[in-house]
């Protein structure tokens, strides 16, 4: 099978005042042409930098990168800026985990649409307009006149991710990074905008990666799993297959915290016992290993290498579930 | 309905300061342990000391005095300049005077925003590499220099040793425009300089911070340039603050521009303050500072006015407080 995005041996180091911060270290990941992967993690585990940095969107001075990604046959770490930038909107395009703070407050709903298909697809002002108009009528939203000359600020949080969803596909990309897309809202709003994602790949043929701290959205959403912690993928797998027969006991207390979510401030609760490793120092053996039941000596002292079954199961672990001891 | 209510109450507030501004400056007049008939008629007889003295009020208390000016002056009655020759209008004056401090200002700010303006983008936009390392640096020498030391220099150079433009006075419009910015180029630069430094920092903070949004990274993951991505998508919600610090300064430009107009002779309003306080013309002074407090209460309108078109999520503030 081909994949369409293929990175090798990504590391993304952050120089911070209290030192070098390893926000993703060594990722090896395959998205194939079609497929729907999904990527799960707690708060902090990289998924987010993982993605942004898959594209090309890191900004900053402090921002170390190693590793390369390979998208549709162009090598992205190889090119420039301006050369990467041509494949955003047809090639690739990212729906942002926060609807309100990743639309412009300023600019109208309106033209924020449509400023991508003028510039990327070279279409007139009418048209694009036009254009815009249709592609908020395809996500769903009612009156999407009124909603063209709306600003952000005006809009509820689904509907706000509703517009985002429509300038990410606005060009018709072949890969969606979709991060987070249903964190930021409510319930009922969630299930809405999942279904919505499911039909419009379908329709558009889009492949996607879909970031979740969830491991719910993931099961009738993606094809492949890949379950990060501590900026390290630590389990890949078909999603069938994952949750079949999981490897990885992160992933199995991962999916045992049945994810909590506080309605009223929206932040989430921990659900693991324990946190994340200091990303600025972690130690020696199994990030996990703090927090993990089955953790024995070699936890501590060995970091485990990622292993693979006979299926193409990957996981990270010296002990996997499942396991004879 | 709810705007209209919102406006008037702002009207209501800056006509409040309107009033308090002149009637402290009325009361401080009247604090002045000595007799201002006497002052503004040093060598007049004392009957005309005491018409005069109930002419302009002299005679009744502070509050009285306040009202009798106050009617005066909302009926475009500023009061005299009083001189041994006879009498001068204030308000011809200030109609003398407005229009080189307005010009003047209107230049000042042109300038100082068009430079300012793309020297903060680029130096958000690199912030802690060289190009804004060297914005800063220089800016921060400049800064250190007092807008008549640069008024000195360039008179100095430009006006004496290369006489190239003319070191004092000023000609209007109507005498041509090139005649016109002869007389306006150094008085203009000598009041950017401290601006520019002021409104190159104030956007280079808020456009560093807006540049670190999601999106920022959003509009980039659009495939649109830096260069769109700063000026169109950047750069409006990050110049509240340098728009409402551009708008104080006009208020401030208009009367307090006294050093520069002195030095250069251009004789705005600034100048008119510096002679009525020189001149002890106290109605004058009286009359000259209240019209500047008028001029800054108008500026602080056109403040609240754009910030709503520039941010319109503050428009909607306004309506929901
Ligand atoms: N620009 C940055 N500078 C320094 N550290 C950063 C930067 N961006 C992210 N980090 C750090 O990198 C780590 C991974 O962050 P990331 O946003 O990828 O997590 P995430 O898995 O997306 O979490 P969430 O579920 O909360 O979105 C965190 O420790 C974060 O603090
Ligand atoms: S390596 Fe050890 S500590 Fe890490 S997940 Fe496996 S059993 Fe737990
Ligand atoms: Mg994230």
């Amino acid at each position: 099978m081909s994949s369409l995005l293929s990175v090798k041996d990504m590391s993304i180091n952050f120089d911070t005042p209290r030192g070098s911060l390893e926000a993703v270290r060594g990722v090896d990941i395959e998205i194939p042409a079609g497929m729907s992967v999904g990527i799960v993690g707690e708060s902090g585990s990289g998924k987010t930098v993982m993605c942004r940095a898959a594209m090309g969107l890191l900004q900053g001075s402090n921002v170390k990168r190693s590793g390369t990604v390979v998208f549709d046959g162009h090598e992205l770490t190889a090119m420039t800026k301006e050369q990467v930038r041509d494949l955003f909107g047809s090639g690739m395009a990212m729906i942002f985990q926060d609807p309100m703070t990743a639309l412009n407050p300023v600019r109208r709903i309106g033209s924020q649409l449509s400023e991508g298909l003028r510039l990327r697809l070279g279409m007139s002002k009418a048209d694009a307009l036009a254009r815009s108009k249709e592609l908020l009528e395809l996500v769903r939203i009612p009156n999407a006149a009124a909603v063209m000359k709306s600003f952000p600020y005006q809009l509820s949080g689904g509907m706000r991710q509703r517009v985002m969803i429509a300038i990410a596909i606005a060009c018709n990309p072949k890969l969606l990074f979709a991060d987070e897309p249903t964190t930021a809202l409510d319930v009922t709003v969630q299930a809405q905008i999942l279904q919505l994602l499911r039909e419009l790949r379908e329709d558009l043929k889009m492949s996607m990666v879909l970031v979740t701290h969830d491991l719910g959205v993931v099961a009738g959403n993606t094809d492949y799993v890949a379950v990060m912690y501590a900026g390290e993928i630590v389990e890949y797998a078909p999603t069938t297959k994952l949750f079949a027969d999981m490897r990885m006991p992160y992933t199995k207390a991962l999916l045992e915290s049945i994810p909590k979510i506080d309605h009223k401030s929206g932040t989430r609760l921990d659900v693991i016992e324990g946190r994340l490793p200091n990303p600025t120092d972690r130690g020696a053996g199994c990030s996990f290993a703090p927090r993990c039941k089955f953790a024995k000596e070699k936890c501590h002292e060995e970091h485990p290498e990622l292993k693979r079954d006979p299926d193409g199961h990957l996981y990270r672990c010296w002990f996997p579930i499942g396991e004879a001891l | 309905m709810l705007r209209i209510s919102f406006w008037l109450q702002r009207l209501g507030q800056l006509l409040v300061v309107l009033l308090l501004v002149t009637f402290g400056v009325s009361l401080l007049l009247r604090l002045i342990p000595v007799d201002l008939a006497t002052i503004l008629l040093p060598v007049a007889s004392e009957e005309e000391r005491v018409i005069l003295r109930t002419e302009l009020g002299f005679d009744k208390g502070p509050i009285g005095y306040y009202l009798q000016w106050l009617g005066n002056f909302v009926q475009g009655d500023f009061g005299k300049i009083y001189f041994s020759g006879g009498t001068e209008n204030v308000s011809d004056h200030l109609k003398a005077a407005m229009p080189r401090s307005l010009l003047l200002m209107v230049y000042t700010q042109i300038l100082a925003l068009s430079i300012a303006i793309p020297l903060g983008v680029l130096s958000a936009y690199r912030a802690g590499r060289r190009a804004d390392k060297i914005i800063s640096n220089s800016l921060f020498a400049l800064s250190s220099i007092p807008n008549f030391a640069i008024a000195l220099l360039l008179i100095i150079f430009i006006g004496v040793k290369l006489a190239w433009l003319p070191t004092l006075g000023y000609a209007p419009l109507a005498d041509g425009v090139w005649e016109h910015f002869k007389y306006m180029i150094m008085p203009v630069i000598s009041l950017s300089v401290g601006l520019i430094t002021t409104y190159t920092r104030l956007l280079r903070a808020d456009m560093i911070a807006a540049l670190r949004e999601d999106y920022v990274t959003m509009a980039a993951s659009k495939g649109l340039s830096d260069r769109r991505i700063l000026w169109r998508h950047v750069l409006r919600p990050s110049s509240v603050t340098l728009m409402t610090s551009a708008a104080l300064s006009m208020g401030g430009l208009i009367g307090g521009a006294i050093v520069i107009e002195s030095i250069f002779a251009t004789y705005g309003v600034g100048f008119e303050v510096f002679a009525a306080i020189a001149g002890r013309q106290y109605v004058a002074m009286q009359s000259t500072v209240a019209v500047i407090a008028l001029f800054y209460v108008f500026f602080n309108l056109v403040v609240d006015i754009s910030s709503g078109f520039i941010d319109p999520r503050t428009r909607d503030r306004r309506v929901n407080a």
